[in-house]
């Protein structure tokens, strides 16, 4: 098996990849032959359209659907192939945003802060913690939501919390799930500058998946395009932008 | 018809895992005092009321309904070894049973269920932090702990409906239909009586989680992973009840 973290593209070194997945529900093919890698520090953006299975790739990445074939490897760990132990290690390094913001709807936005603290690294200490949860909605421009349950904030808080909650691992490696999904276009900017900031601060490297070209072009430092089930396509924004490709165009023109 | 059946296996096998899973994280460190204790307080809380009122009434009606019957032989004054067997044997236990079953039941399937569908499980396994030990094993130890405690206080509540009818009627006095009871009643019935009931909640508590951990997507999901725990949580409870009456007769 070949160790990611030891790989390098040029000078980049691959934090993780995936080679020739595949995935089907029922019969139906989803995911048919997905091939990437995910260099350090960078932005990695995923193009494809509502239903081709963006959602189902990231979380074969992280281990919530179980691919039918081929490799996927995130920071050396072999994710189809981990012991329950080693993949929660795993799990700890990575953030998972969720299209759907997945908050804990029966704690205060500061217990589900200081949920993955307390359960991951044991901390028990009150000061220590609340510090940390302090930070980290610093970090997300959202002090002053600690006392707040999750059905009280609007969709945008709700995003950026979900992104707080997992920087709060300090994670190597952000997963974000269609984060401007749904938002007005000027929360969906707040959310692409979040994206950076965390990059700067956190000096994470990224897979954003999304259809929301904006995102795309504010978020990316390299776009790969989904579609049918196939990485197809892959360079700067710039670079793809003025594709002929039948499949890709519309998206651009639209 | 191949294709139900194919259903039927593939939910025996997910049920099998489940049980697996159970057992396992049951016994791994850290054990989740904080949460199952928390889960204690919330189903005796959620549950206490309820249980209170049905088994006075029981207590009371079933005394009301047995006397003529006993009046007819002659025999009134076994009304209170009468209801105490049957209340501490079976009515008991069972009217706590599907009372919870009803109430613990579909709440625990309903919580879980829309915790599935609303990915807040798939968050919590992806930050690594033990869903499943925190989620389901803290509840099922929750009910099936409780249970006994509520089953206890339901025969205790029972017994005292029944003594303020035979004292209305009778006059009979608490020390009198106290020592009656005491006649009657062995350790056997009370030791069953609250194994029984542990039984009672380790499948309320079981099937609750199950139904709610595995709930499809959607929804509709909600609805039908409480709609399905509370069906089969109660064919439980009878299917135990009847069992455990076999056994406890072979003992007596
Ligand atoms: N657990 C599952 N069981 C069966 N089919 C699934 C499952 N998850 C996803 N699918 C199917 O996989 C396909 C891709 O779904 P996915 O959620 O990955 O799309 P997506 O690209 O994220 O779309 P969107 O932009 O709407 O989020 C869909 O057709 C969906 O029906
Ligand atoms: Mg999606």
């Amino acid at each position: 098996m070949v160790d990611a973290t030891n790989d390098t593209v040029g000078n980049k070194a691959i934090v993780a990849f995936l080679h020739n997945v595949k995935k089907s529900f029922n019969g139906v093919e989803v995911l048919k032959d997905i091939s990437l890698e995910l260099h350090q520090s960078e932005n990695l953006v995923i193009l494809g359209r509502s239903g081709s299975g963006k959602s189902v790739l990231i979380k074969c990445m992280v281990g919530l659907i179980e691919a039918d074939d081929g490799d996927i490897n995130v920071l050396g760990y072999d994710v189809r192939h981990l012991e329950p132990k080693a993949l929660n290690e795993m799990r700890q390094q990575v953030g998972f945003s969720f299209q759907s913001s997945a908050l804990y709807d029966s704690m205060t936005v500061q217990q589900n802060l200081e949920f993955p603290l307390t359960r991951n690294l044991g901390l028990t200490n009150k000061t220590e913690l609340n510090d940390k949860v302090i930070i980290a909605l610093q970090d997300v421009g959202l002090e002053g939501t600690a006392q707040k349950m999750p059905a009280e904030l609007s969709g945008g808080m709700k995003k950026r919390i979900g992104i707080a909650r997992t920087l709060i691992l300090n994670p190597k490696i952000m997963l974000y799930d269609e984060p401007t999904a749904g938002l007005d276009p000027i929360t969906a900017s707040e959310i692409n500058e979040l994206i950076l900031s965390v990059r700067e601060k956190y000096k994470t490297s990224s897979l954003i998946i999304t259809h929301d070209i904006s995102c795309a072009r504010h978020t990316s430092d390299r776009v790969i395009a989904l579609v049918d089930g196939k990485t197809k396509m892959e360079g700067t924004f710039d670079a793809i932008k003025d594709t002929s490709d039948a499949d890709l165009a519309p998206f651009f023109n639209y | 018809m191949p294709d139900a059946i194919q259903t039927l296996l593939l939910e025996c096998e997910s049920i099998f895992r489940f049980v697996q899973k159970l057992l396992k994280q049951a016994v791994a460190r850290p054990f989740e005092w904080r949460e199952t204790v928390r889960q204690c307080f919330e189903i005796g809380n959620r549950s206490l009321f309820l249980i209170c009122f049905t088994a006075f009434l029981s207590g009371v009606v079933f005394t009301r309904q047995s006397r003529p019957s006993l009046s007819s032989f002659g025999a009134e004054s076994w009304l209170p070894s009468l209801v105490s067997q049957a209340v501490i044997r079976s009515l008991g236990p069972l009217i706590t049973g599907l009372i919870c079953a009803g109430k613990l039941g579909s709440n625990i399937a309903a919580e879980l269920a829309s915790m599935k569908v609303t990915e807040q499980i798939d968050a919590m396994e992806v930050s690594g932090t033990r869903p499943f030990s925190y989620l389901v094993v803290s509840r099922v130890i929750a009910t099936t702990l409780m249970m006994p405690l509520l089953v206890v206080f339901a025969d205790v509540i029972a017994l005292f409906g029944s003594y303020l009818t035979v004292h209305t009627i009778n006059n009979t006095s608490l020390q009198l239909y106290l020592n009656e009871v005491s006649v009657v009643i062995t350790f056997l019935d009370i030791f069953s009586s609250i194994l029984l009931a542990t039984f009672f909640g380790f499948a309320i508590g079981f099937v609750g989680s199950y139904a709610g951990y595995t709930a499809a997507n959607g929804t509709s999901g909600v609805g039908k992973a409480a709609n399905n725990a509370v069906v089969i949580s109660m064919l439980f409870i009878f299917i135990i009840d009847l069992l455990s009456l076999q056994i406890i007769n072979l003992f007596r």
